[in-house]
């Protein structure tokens, strides 16, 4: 895997990020960029904040009304807290949850949402739009004959690939993972991963994931999230190859880990 | 060696006193929605075998329902049309509705979707408050308060009408209604709202596009019982309505509903006479009514939960 070509300017910039959820800090002190079309990498154990961080990525921490954030994020140059829209600022970035939520609607209506919302209405327009994501999804051969039923009836393994669908429809330029694939079987993961390495070409990926070698196999570069603390940033093949800056580094990622 | 005991068991596989209480509990429960059932029925019974004799004997379908002279008390020619009676319930019920309809829905999506904290919590108080005021209490507002208002406003001679008693019926049901649809919005996982806003989709695109399809079969539920509230309402529609036999063309005209029809007449009948045997036939009209829309809601409820 080779490292994202250095760009004029990161897609993302992180700077002195500090969350609290009230008085306790969960997560303090990152600074990072993620440059145009990186698969970028978050490991970390379970309650070192990686999911926080993902969170006000898309300033989706508004949703807690306990949790603030101090430092900056900029997206595409700009500091998404002082983006006076919040709702086209998150159009501009998907985002998959760990548990598959399809929304009680269609299969149809679950990829059609966004677009739909983006102002889309013309029923042809939006099926190139379903099929096209669906299929990048790998899900449209599952279920093109069952279109109409709902979104929550599928598998669990079908429910996140329609997540992930979901998020494509909104033609975003930052995706983030988190840990997609705790509720999907291995195969499953597998082609995933595929459609991740292939979507490359066009947006950039922030994945958060519990599997060291789901990292490994994507990641182009990876952080490593420690209680809180952003321990380090390095190219992913370094972390397996003992070239790592930190102690805790290597015994988390060669699972010698408490 | 297991000690066979004299109940049979032995001392690994033996019932215990926790044993026993969950069988009796199960017993007293079953016992509990037997009797429920037994008391609809024979409540069905009963007012079907009053009114039944009518049904059979002097019951002219064309009449009951295509004649709005509902004159029992006539001394030389009683009639039995309960048209008027249907309408005047069927009036104050529907506007009732349209007035009670946006205003808790509307009510339910700010306290569920958007109220938070101490304002959302006072909000739910009130609105719970609102629904323990009795009916009469209602009535008593109707006549004291609406009926001079609509007057004085309109420019009427009587303010005891469809528009008093629909609206009174109206904010009487609007609180239970609130509270259901309330309790719908809640229901929606709060996933399915990030999810979407996460989607870049507006607080109220959220809203309109999941959260309420999401909730749909609550919320029907919630107007059909506000539906079954409204024919069913007796003190207040009587007090506020006018109680006067009308086929309404206007919202102005004085009604009589058919619960305050049987209210206000089958005390002053002989039993078993040919007027409360009428009443009676009314009786078993509203308890049909009632159990159509019951019905349908569930039907509805279910056709949704189905697809
Ligand atoms: N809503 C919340 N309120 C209070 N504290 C929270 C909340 N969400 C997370 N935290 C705390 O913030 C810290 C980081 O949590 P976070 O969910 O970001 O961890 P994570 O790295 O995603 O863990 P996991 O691998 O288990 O998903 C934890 O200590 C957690 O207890
Ligand atoms: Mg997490």
């Amino acid at each position: 895997m080779v490292a994202a070509e250095p760009q004029a300017r990161p897609l993302l910039e992180v700077r002195d990020l500090a969350i609290r959820y009230g008085d306790t800090l969960a997560l303090s002190g990152v600074t990072l960029e993620v440059q145009k079309h990186e698969i970028f990498g978050i490991i970390g154990p379970a309650g070192s904040g990686k999911t926080s961080f993902l969170r006000t990525l898309n300033r989706m921490d508004q949703f807690t009304p306990s949790m603030s954030v101090d430092g900056e994020i900029r997206f595409n140059g700009r500091d998404i807290r002082r983006w006076r829209n919040v709702y086209s600022l998150r159009r501009k970035i998907g985002v998959v949850f760990p548990l598959p939520v399809g929304l009680p609607l269609s299969v149809y209506d679950n990829v059609a949402l966004s677009p739909r919302l983006g102002g889309i209405k013309k029923k042809a327009d939006l099926d190139v739009i379903v099929e096209r994501c669906l299929r990048r999804a790998a899900l449209w051969d599952e279920v093109k004959d069952r279109l109409d039923s709902l979104g929550s009836l599928l598998s669990g393994g079908q429910q996140q690939r329609l997540t992930i669908a979901r998020a494509l429809s909104q033609g975003p330029e930052l995706l983030l993972l988190d840990e997609f694939s705790i509720a999907v079987d291995p195969v499953t993961t597998m082609r995933i991963e595929d459609v991740l390495k292939e979507l490359r070409q066009e947006i950039t990926i922030v994945l958060v994931t519990n599997l060291v070698q789901q990292a490994r196999r994507l990641a182009d570069r990876t952080a490593f999230f420690l209680t809180g603390e952003c321990v380090e940033i390095a190219e992913t093949e370094r972390m397996f190859t003992r070239e790592v800056q930190d102690e805790r580094t290597r015994d988390y990622v060669e699972g010698r880990f408490g | 060696m297991p000690q066979a005991s004299p109940r049979g068991g032995d001392a690994i596989d033996r019932r215990n006193l926790d044993w026993y209480i969950d069988k009796g509990v199960q017993v007293l429960v079953f016992i509990g929605g037997v009797s429920g059932i037994l008391f609809v029925i024979s409540i069905f019974v009963f007012i079907t075998k009053e009114g039944l004799g009518f049904l059979t004997e002097q019951f002219s379908i064309g009449e009951f329902f295509g004649s709005p002279r509902w004159a029992p008390t006539s001394s030389h020619n009683p009639t039995y049309g309960a048209l008027a009676l249907i309408a005047g319930t069927a009036s104050v019920t529907g506007l009732a509705m349209v007035i009670a309809v946006p205003f808790s829905l509307g009510a339910a999506i700010f306290i569920g979707e958007f109220a938070t904290g101490k304002p959302r919590e006072y909000l739910k108080v009130l609105v719970e408050l609102l629904a323990a005021i009795p009916s009469v209490v209602w009535g008593f507002i109707g006549l004291s308060i609406m009926n001079p208002l609509i007057i004085k406003l309109f420019n009427v001679p009587v303010g005891l009408n469809v528009l008093n008693s629909g609206f009174i019926l109206g904010l009487m049901a609007a609180p239970i209604m609130t509270t259901i649809a309330e309790d719908a919005l809640k229901a929606v996982p709060d996933t399915y709202r990030e999810a979407a806003e996460a989607l870049g989709a507006t607080r109220w695109q959220v809203i309109l596009r999941v959260v309420i399809p999401a909730a749909k079969p609550g919320l029907l539920a919630a107007v059909l019982l506000g539906v079954g509230r409204g024919f069913g309402e007796t003190m207040a529609v009587l007090m506020a309505s006018g109680h006067s036999i009308n086929l309404p063309t206007s919202v102005f005209d004085s009604v009589r509903a058919l619960t305050a029809t049987i209210a206000a007449e089958l005390g002053e009948t002989a039993v078993g006479s040919d007027h409360y045997r009428a009443l009676f036939t009314l009786g078993i009209f509203l308890f049909v009514v009632t159990f159509v829309i019951n019905l349908t809601a569930d039907l509805v409820v279910r056709g949704i939960r189905r697809k």
